[in-house]
């Protein structure tokens, strides 16, 4: 019985199966199309095979909506003008054109009538059309169904598909859903099945363990163990690849964190500030970018793409002002008192949280993403968004270009001077105070680049801030001030260990325990992973 | 010597302070249950409840005065010792409320049905007893402050540093409570409470005694951090406060005097939760919330620090202007309470008290003469590196981060 379906399948295949596609073609105009679609309406069942057949051979795209509605039992027949309709709700549509057809007021409905047979016919017929397709998404579309459907009649088939198959891809495909086929098929010789094992595995994608752990339900002995193993291997590689989009989440995270810290790492690490409205200077850099997105999509639609690289300056400038106005007005009042400056600036944040609330609302704004940072791009089997990839970009180029500030600035040396010793360094002529106020400047201004950057994944709130304060402190802690690399470790540190332990404790619980294991980390390093050395320490 | 440290203990402000606090523990009740409403001098029982609220906070203020004021540390997660405290008080009257719960089973509470929960996790056991629960109110907060102080203060974890890990354990501890399978009640907290002892909390004279009981309670923290900051242990702390590395080379073992300080603290604190709660009639998670923390710290610091009455003055003080501005100009609270935090740490570094001092106590230290003015943090801070400060210009200077 099998043989014969298969031996019947590959006879209605045959003849577009052994020419190429320009003959295939050239068969087209042999058939008149629609003359054969219309003539199903009157024909018997023999007669129907053969149409079906006729029309299968033809290799052209233009039968398949008629094909399948055959196979479906949605073509009718309009008895009063002999047209052949397809039914689709309670619209009737033209077999070829698929426009829909205004049925006549005396329209005469009856279904064209199909047996088992016929409709498996119809089924090959279609499944061998779209698998010798022109069209290689077709194909592979194709191929997948196939993939999907395991069935061994279609083996045939697939290996006269596979020998004409130019395309890399889909080759691959149709491989691995003969290999699907062979491996589910309990008729194939055990050599042949267990030779199948690893093109299944390798071919089959996501749905690989699911087919082999079925296939795992039966199986001869001998087969057993190959397929074991390449379970083991499969799912090896899938740790792999999970802990390597981890990472890359983590990596994503970190350098959020990373943004939103460093500017605290610098007024910290050089003022000994402890800077609780950080979070609203990152807050009021994400404001800023929808301000400035606002602006621009009322006045300048055409900009609209490059709104975010506008607001980068923009956010900048504002935060780094106001850090500055703050340091002048509040915080060079308490300088040897970090608790109250604590404090100070905290009350700073309730204010600077409320007046945004009163101005914007509670509720959250949108930014809109560019289009060059919209979708997203496979990466060997990584899914990673551009809105991603490009934080994870711009923390770093914001990093470098810090430590650059720092290291090869005028402003960076004075700043590295006041760090390591005030005193000596306001004898040498340094300005201390203006350093301090640029100090602040500079961290407040990162914190709103920081909020630019943050618009892409959060939602601008009043809250936003609050959020990451408490992170980016522990960030500040973990790494250990004084040192920006120790900024950069911590803060990719937290977030790959924050995503890994993810999936295990769960979102909630892997924070609760990052922040224990802070806790405890604080024990043994009290000054962070990079703490400074020396008399810099006692002071 | 008990004796005598009591005499010492209780100089003539805190017996003031003991005394009024205990008259009040008699009188408001009395106000409220013996004068009937409408007549002058009844106090409702809202507002008896609405102080009771007030005193609990105070007490809570007067517990980080402890650490903050007298020794030098500035916690920012005193709000979980109050919630761990109100939590365990919660507790009890969770299992108090019997089979009268929605779904009136008899052993679990109403969000543990709803949970499926098919038994009672095993640390609810227990709390259907008052002595349990009082104990747990002692010892949970006291154990975690002791646990966590012990390994802080060990490794010299200080200053800001320490701020922020206590920060971090009250908001990991508000994450914890959220998640509704830690066994808490999750976001909804614990709440509907129906009886305290055998009584119903709601009642008049329920309320009038749990205001009594605060009232007291708060007397006896005076009297206990009076008898404290007294001793010779309280003026290890002072020292420890105003210069933490000479006390060490004078042979003081520092981190024992900060441990024991802040143990006691947490203890204190998580009593005024347990009191708190039934006062208010809920116990959610969002009292573990790092701002809660942090309001304490301006309560105590709007008083006046480093006194005993200070964080009462402050708490009630911003906790009555609290709730003025919240029924009246909500949008402004926020506003208020920012202004609050900056106006206090650049005008009036020593609280409400200090002013009061200031203004009033000039005259005496002129007539006393020979009382030498403190030195300020800077000074000491120069007297620790072994530099006089005489002889420096004092700005205020930045100093890098530990």
């Amino acid at each position: 019985m099998l043989i014969l379906r298969a031996l019947r399948l590959v006879l209605l295949a045959l003849p577009f199966l052994l020419l190429p596609n320009s003959a295939i073609r050239a068969q087209e105009a042999a058939t008149d199309i629609p003359a054969a679609i219309q003539a199903m309406g009157e024909a018997s069942l023999k007669e129907l095979q053969q149409i079906v057949a006729d029309l299968a051979a033809t290799g052209s795209d233009s039968v398949v909506p008629a094909l399948t509605a055959l196979g479906a039992g949605n073509l009718y027949l309009d008895e009063t003008s002999g047209t052949v309709l397809i039914e689709r709700g309670s619209t009737y549509l033209d077999p070829i054109s698929g426009e829909p057809v205004e049925l006549g007021a005396d329209a005469d409905l009856s279904k064209i009538r199909v047996n088992n047979g016929l409709r498996r016919d119809i089924a090959a017929a279609l499944a061998g059309m779209t698998l010798m397709s022109d069209n290689p998404s077709r194909r592979l579309t194709a191929a997948q169904g196939f993939l999907a459907n395991p069935d061994p009649a279609n083996i045939p088939l697939l290996d006269e598909a596979i020998a004409a198959e130019t395309d890399a891809n889909v080759l691959k495909a149709m491989q691995a859903a003969r290999a699907v086929t062979i491996l589910g098929d309990g008729e194939q010789s055990v050599e042949d099945r267990q030779a199948a094992v690893p093109l299944v595995a390798s071919g089959a994608g996501r749905n690989a363990l699911t087919i082999l752990n079925s296939a795992l339900n039966g199986a001869p002995e001998e087969l057993v163990p190959t397929i074991h193993s390449a379970i083991a291997g499969l799912e090896q590689e899938r740790a792999i690849w999970g802990a390597l989009q981890n990472v890359w989440f983590g990596l994503s995270l970190g350098s959020v964190l990373l943004l939103a810290a460093i500017g605290l790492a610098i007024t910290f690490g050089v003022m000994g500030v402890i800077n609780m409205a950080h979070g609203e200077m990152v807050m009021l850099g994400a404001y800023t970018t929808f301000i400035v997105q606002l602006v621009i999509r009322q006045n300048f639609p055409g900009l609209l793409d490059y709104s975010l690289l506008i607001a980068l300056p923009c956010a900048f400038l504002v935060t780094g002002a106001i850090g500055v106005g703050i340091e002048r007005g509040i915080i060079r009042w308490l300088y040897g008192r970090p608790l109250e400056t604590l404090l100070a600036t905290w009350g700073l944040s309730l204010i600077l949280q409320q007046t945004v609330r009163s101005i914007f609302g509670p509720t959250n704004q949108m930014v809109i993403a560019p289009t060059w940072m919209a979708g997203s791009t496979e990466f060997f089997g990584l899914s990673i968004t551009y809105g991603r990839f490009w934080i994870v970009i711009f923390a770093l180029i914001v990093f470098f270009m810090l430590l650059l500030i720092l290291n090869r600035t005028p402003l960076g040396l004075q700043m590295r001077a006041v760090t390591q010793n005030r005193r000596m360094a306001s004898a040498m002529g340094i300005r201390t105070p203006f350093v301090d106020a640029m100090t602040f400047g500079l961290g407040s201004g990162i914190a709103g680049l920081a909020g630019v950057a943050l618009t892409q994944i959060d939602n601008i709130s009043p809250n936003l801030g609050q959020n990451y304060i408490i992170d980016s402190f522990m960030v500040v802690v973990f790494g250990g001030v004084g040192n920006l690399w120790g900024t950069l470790v911590g803060a990719l540190t937290l977030g790959v260990a924050n995503k890994f332990l993810e999936p295990y404790a769960g979102a909630v619980l892997g924070k609760i325990l990052i922040l224990v294991l802070i806790i405890l980390f604080i024990q043994r390093r009290p000054r962070g992973l990079f703490a400074l050395k020396g008399r810099a320490v006692e002071q | 010597m008990l004796t005598q440290a009591l005499f010492r203990a209780l100089d003539k402000k805190a017996v003031w302070v003991i005394g009024i606090f205990l008259a009040v523990a008699i009188l408001v009740p009395m106000a409220n249950l013996l004068i009937p409403p409408g007549q002058f001098g009844h106090v409702p029982t809202y507002l008896v409840s609405l102080m009771g609220k007030y005193l609990a906070y105070a007490i809570l203020a007067l517990a980080l005065d402890l650490v903050w004021g007298y020794c030098g540390i500035l916690s920012l997660g005193h709000g979980a010792f109050f919630a761990l405290g109100g939590y365990a008080m919660g507790m009890y009257l969770m299992r108090q409320i019997g089979s009268r719960g929605v779904y009136g089973n008899p052993v679990l509470p109403d969000f543990m049905v709803f949970l499926n929960y098919s038994e009672l996790p095993w640390f609810w056991l227990g709390f259907d007893n008052f002595w349990f629960a009082m104990l747990m109110v002692v010892f949970v907060p006291g154990l975690l402050a002791f646990v966590f102080g012990f390994f802080a203060f060990r490794s010299r974890v200080t200053g800001v540093y320490l701020s922020i890990i206590t920060q971090a354990m009250t908001f990991a501890l508000l994450l914890a409570f959220f998640r509704n399978d830690m066994g808490f009640g999750g976001n909804n907290g614990l709440t509907d409470f129906k009886d305290i002892l055998g009584v119903p909390v709601q009642a008049q004279t329920t309320r009038a005694t749990l205001f009594a009981a605060t009232a007291i309670t708060l007397a006896l923290s005076v009297l206990v951090c009076s008898l404290i900051v007294n001793s010779k242990l309280g003026k290890v702390m002072v020292a420890v406060r105003d210069a933490e590395s000479r006390t060490r080379f004078l042979g003081y073992r520092v981190e024992y005097v900060k441990l024991f300080a802040f143990t006691v603290s947490a203890i204190m604190a998580g009593i005024a939760g347990a009191l708190y709660v039934p006062q208010v009639g809920i116990i959610n998670p969002s009292e573990f919330d790092p701002a809660n923390s942090i309001e304490v710290v301006i309560w105590t610091a709007v008083g006046g620090r480093g006194t005993l009455i200070g964080p009462i003055i402050g708490a009630i003080v911003v906790n009555l202007g609290k709730s003025w501005f919240t029924t009246t100009l909500p949008e402004l609270w926020l506003f208020a309470l920012g202004a609050l935090f900056i106006f206090t740490t650049l005008f009036l570094p020593k609280g409400i008290v200090g002013l009061w001092n200031q203004i009033f106590g000039a005259r005496k230290t002129v007539a006393a003469g020979d009382q030498p003015e403190a030195p300020t943090p800077e000074q000491s801070a120069d007297i620790e590196r072994g530099e006089d400060p005489s002889s420096f210009g004092h700005e205020a200077q930045p100093k890098p981060a530990e």
